[in-house]
């Protein structure tokens, strides 16, 4: 074999936090050949991105290296000087960062930042800008000119990755590393970004360093991968071993949490990972994993593990290798018994239903509609899964919906019947309580300074009318029914974790007996482990107490395995509507299809992409026609061409509860997608 | 940015014209009669109804302010009630003064202060930050007329190594010279604002420092020092000018009690004497041009914010 392009040797690296250094790095050993592709996986905290910044040397303010080497085509960069290690930076090893548009100069032309790569090499400055021009050139940007004369806050999120990845490829690198790059972007942007580096690097022969939390990214971007846990490298093969047989009992786990195809919420359970993981810089006597592994014995916690050979260039850390595939499956019970509904709902029918919901906001003095008539009704017990792309108009339908953002007047929103005020000053405590929400990011939705106690009581006082003592009673009760322990109650949000800051954030929305609950992206800010332990308590609480759910998700997996049915959105309109296995399976919508297309799946079953060609359009000049019908992906050759980019089509039902809103008959969808 | 630019100057006119009404009934709610105070006790009360007569005083409030407009508006500033010579004597030099001191203030202020925050943020947590940053509060708790007189004391009277004047004896000296008899007014005003300035300076500085832009610009392969010429103050600085234009109105009040403090014959000193005589004319007049000053200075940081802030200057063309 060569020289790697890269080499960490027993890296160890270590962040001082309050005078301590904890360890975050610990003894990680791995290389990467010319051309080859390594991905490293994880969940947060594992020490997956400050691995991919000690590949760059660069490190926090408090982090530093405590021993090992970094070698980039064998020469140690712990031991060079600032000046070499720039030198490498601006030829030959550059990175793409996980927020490319903060990761750019507010006040710096884009051109002007891409140029600067070629000036510091040497080149003059209008050679640099031409330079520039053929590198944005390269990552097939709409528009180069223009976009040269931009500033960050111009471009989407997808365009300023594609100007960081022409950064990082200016200089003709021979080590790209990539931290999350596509964590953040919607699914057929991210679909598109991947595209883009997997053509990059066929004709560059480029090393990647891929860093990501998102299996099925890393199975479709990469070679070979590393597993972390704990800041220690716990398990490494090629890319479809790991994730078609992996060893070490936290891989095995990992991969076992991520809801996937097949499963859903009626007939299987999420499994999770007992416990949390342990907090930055722990020590370990034993192996990092023992106190999560259900294998664990007393070996494990007193004696680390050496990597191990368990395959062809397959290694595991671990004493008990040889009983991780087949370890017994951890599946919680469901939460005891706890009933949130005091008061039974006895009628049939629907529960929450919507009539012509729009919403038109005033930018600028131009009229923008980014609601457009939508109509949706949700069962009692019955989860509505809203699936769409940022701007179709999901957050703005579940805000009008909660009286947070007022509806147009001609807006119908009606719970058992009962029509509702489009704000929620003019609506009374009984209707407040029978809509609630669980929002993405707990630490921003739960008061810091209140107790968990006191910030789920209030809402109890509030919305069930108890006084003080009851509600703190029925507080500890629903948050004991959540599995908060008791200990915990006392706590601050910021002593918890994500994953139990949900939890209260849930205790905290189930408080008044909701009838619906919006869980906006209620797991996106968490890892797969603990995502599958909140999925599993909303559907425990939703059996129990016959809630319902409006789910907004961009994952598609989470929103498949809770849905009943599901809604995709585009350009504020619903585009179908149908359950949630026919929306997956088809035929779909081409709409649809393109979104599901885009998803990289982790057991490498890739169906053929489906584009959409070009940026969403502005809900400001929405096309005339079908509003999808500039990015149809099967509008060309369907015979209704003409009808597609004149009348916009309704939502029709094209077969018994399945609603579609697109002119080429079902069939017809049906016979080409099938191809 | 032309429509901008007409918004923004119609707005301070309208803050000036504004500013005018206001000190026009504020003199007048003065007590203590401007005739009995200029024609002295003996005035008999023919003297003081002719004195009115003169200056129009004796005409209603309405009208007097509407002919005080008419007379700004063509820049006509009045007749001093107490000299009987135009206000525009006085008050001209003592601007030209007011500013020269206040110009000797500024270019001393702005780039120490702003060096000092920048210095800070670089060495965060250690020795020379806490210098800056405490060093700094401290010495802006004391107010600058008490901060005129110790270091008048201190390096005026006892060491002796500055003029206890801030006028050159001959009146106007040299250029050099006039500046070195203001260095010390101008340190005194430098004491208090430079904690203020400094910490917000520091503060974008940080910001800057550890974003991810920052970050980018390493990794491209600049070293950090270049990277922070390049990629750090344009950013680190908009909310320093905002800060420094927020402070002029304080730096031309600060003028007022330090002129007196080392006997400047400057704006503040003028104005001062104009309130103690009741001299509308001056008094009014000064304030106009003072808060004419003050508006231009908002409008030149509000300029300058907008060329250094792409996201400003696209919501401006907008």
């Amino acid at each position: 074999m060569s020289t790697p392009t890269l080499e960490l040797r027993n890296l160890e690296v270590a962040y001082t936090v309050r005078g301590i250094d904890r360890e975050v790095l610990r003894n990680i050993s791995l290389s990467i050949q010319p051309g080859e592709a390594y991905g490293l996986v994880g969940e947060s905290g594992c020490g997956k991105s400050t691995a991919a910044y000690a590949a760059m040397r660069y490190l926090p303010r408090n982090g530093k290296i405590t021993g090992g080497s970094i070698l980039f085509e064998g020469r140690d960069m712990v031991t060079m000087s600032d000046a070499e290690v720039s030198t490498l930076r601006n030829s030959v090893i550059s990175m793409v960062y996980q927020n490319p548009v903060a990761a750019l100069n507010p006040t710096i032309r884009v051109g002007d930042q891409v140029a600067e790569v070629f000036e510091l090499s040497g080149k003059s400055k209008s050679e640099a800008n031409k330079l520039a021009l053929e590198a944005l050139v390269k990552v097939k940007i709409a528009d180069p000119e223009k976009v040269m004369r931009r500033y960050a806050h111009q471009l989407s999120g997808g365009m300023a990755q594609r100007v960081v990845i022409a950064m990082a490829l200016a200089s003709n690198p021979r080590l790209l590393v990539m931290d999350e790059p596509t964590t953040g972007l919607d699914a057929t942007v991210e679909a598109e970004v991947l595209d883009l580096v997997r053509e990059l690097r066929r004709e560059t022969g480029t090393a990647v360093l891929f860093i990501s939390h998102n299996l099925g990214v890393i199975r479709h971007m990469c070679d070979r991968v590393g597993v972390l846990y704990a800041g220690a490298l716990v398990e490494q093969g090629t890319t479809a071993d790991i994730l078609s047989n992996p060893q070490h009992p936290y891989t095995v786990g990992l991969l076992r949490c991520i809801p996937r195809g097949g499963l859903h919420k009626n007939t299987d359970r999420l499994e999770t990972i007992p416990g949390s993981p342990p907090s930055l810089g722990l020590h370990f006597d034993g192996c990092v994993f023992a106190s999560r592994c259900t294998l664990a014995d007393d070996r494990c916690r007193t004696e680390k593990p050496e990597m191990v050979e368990v395959g062809a260039s397959h290694i595991a850390r671990c004493f008990h290798h040889d009983q991780a595939p087949g370890m017994a499956r951890n599946i919680e019970g469901a939460s005891q018994g706890l009933s949130i509904r005091t008061k039974q709902t006895t009628q049939s029918g629907d529960l929450l239903q919507i009539e012509k919901l729009s919403k038109i906001f005033n930018q600028d003095g131009h009229k923008v509609q980014v609601v457009n008539d939508v109509a949706l009704h949700v069962a009692p017990g019955e989860t509505l899964g809203l699936v769409g792309e940022s701007g179709s108009g999901k957050t703005t339908i579940a805000k009008m919906i909660l009286g947070l953002t007022a509806a147009e007047p001609s807006s119908v929103i009606s719970i058992n019947g009962k029509k509702l005020a489009r704000t929620l000053n003019k609506r009374d405590v009984a209707d407040v309580g029978a809509l609630q929400i669980v929002f993405q990011n707990p630490d921003q939705a739960l008061n810091r300074r209140h107790s968990v106690t006191r910030i789920v009581s209030r809402a109890v006082e509030r919305l069930a009318g108890l006084n003080k003592s009851e509600s703190d009673n029925r507080a500890h009760e629903l948050l004991s029914g959540m599995r908060v322990d008791a200990s915990l109650h006392n706590a601050r949000p910021a002593q918890l974790s994500g994953g139990l800051k949900q939890r209260v954030a849930i205790s905290r929305a189930f408080a008044g007996s909701p009838n619906l609950v919006v869980c906006d992206e209620p797991t996106s800010a968490l890892d797969v482990s603990v995502q599958a332990t909140i999925l599993n308590l909303l559907v425990d609480l939703q059996k129990q107490d016959d809630t319902s759910y409006l789910f907004i998700s961009h994952d598609l997996g989470v929103v498949r395995y809770i849905s009943d049915r599901i809604a995709v959105l585009y350009l504020g309109r619903v585009m179908e509507l149908g359950n949630a296995e026919t929306v997956f399976n088809g035929p779909h919508h081409p709409y649809t299809e393109a979104l599901v297309s885009s998803v990289p799946a982790i057991d490498g079953s890739q169906r053929k992409r489906i584009r959409l060609e070009g940026d969403v359009p502005s809900p400001a000049n929405p096309p005339t026609g079908c509003v999808l019908n500039p990015r149809c992906p099967r509008m060309a050759g369907s015979g209704v061409e003409g009808l597609c980019t004149t009348v916009e089509p309704e939502l029709k039902e094209v077969e018994p509860g399945h609603f579609m809103r697109c002119h080429i008959p079902l069939d017809q969808l049906r016979a080409t997608q099938q191809k | 940015m032309k429509s901008f630019l007409a918004k923004r100057l119609g707005l301070s006119v309208l803050t000036v014209g504004l500013a005018a009404i206001i000190v026009f009934f504020m003199t007048h709610i003065l007590p203590g009669d401007v005739a009995r105070q200029s024609l002295g006790r003996q005035a008999t009360e023919e003297d003081v109804i002719a004195f009115n007569k003169l200056y129009g005083l004796d005409k209603p409030l309405l009208t007097q302010l509407f002919n005080w407009i008419k007379d700004l508006l063509s820049g006509n500033l009045g007749v001093s009630m107490s000299t009987s010579r135009p206000v525009s004597e006085t008050l001209i030099p003592a601007l030209g003064y007011s500013a020269r001191l206040a110009g000797v203030a500024f270019v001393l202020i702005v780039p120490l202060s702003i060096a000092g925050g920048i210095i800070a943020a670089m060495n965060r947590g250690k020795k020379v930050d806490r210098a800056v940053t405490v060093g700094g509060l401290s010495a802006a708790v004391i107010p600058e007329f008490v901060w005129a007189v110790i270091l008048l004391l201190v390096f005026g009277v006892v060491i002796r190594i500055f003029p206890i004047s801030a006028m050159p004896d001959d009146g106007n000296g040299g250029f050099l010279q006039s500046i070195w008899h203001l260095l010390l007014p101008s340190i005194a005003l430098l004491l208090v604002l430079f904690g203020y300035i400094a910490r917000i300076t520091r503060a974008g500085v940080i910001e800057a420092l550890d974003s991810d832009y920052m970050r980018t610009a390493v990794l491209k392969g600049y070293s950090r020092r270049k990277a922070v010429t390049k990629h750090v103050l344009r950013n680190a600085m908009l909310p320093t000018i905002a800060v420094v234009a927020s402070q002029i109105p304080y730096l031309i009040g600060g003028l007022v009690a330090v002129e007196m403090v080392f006997n400047y014959r400057g704006f503040g000193t003028v104005l001062l004497a104009a309130v103690g005589g009741r001299d509308y004319a001056v008094l009014q007049s000064g304030v106009i041009l003072t808060s004419t000053v003050i508006v231009s200075f908002q409008l030149i940081a509000d300029i300058l914010f907008a060329v250094l802030n792409p996201r400003i200057r696209q919501r401006i063309s907008e």
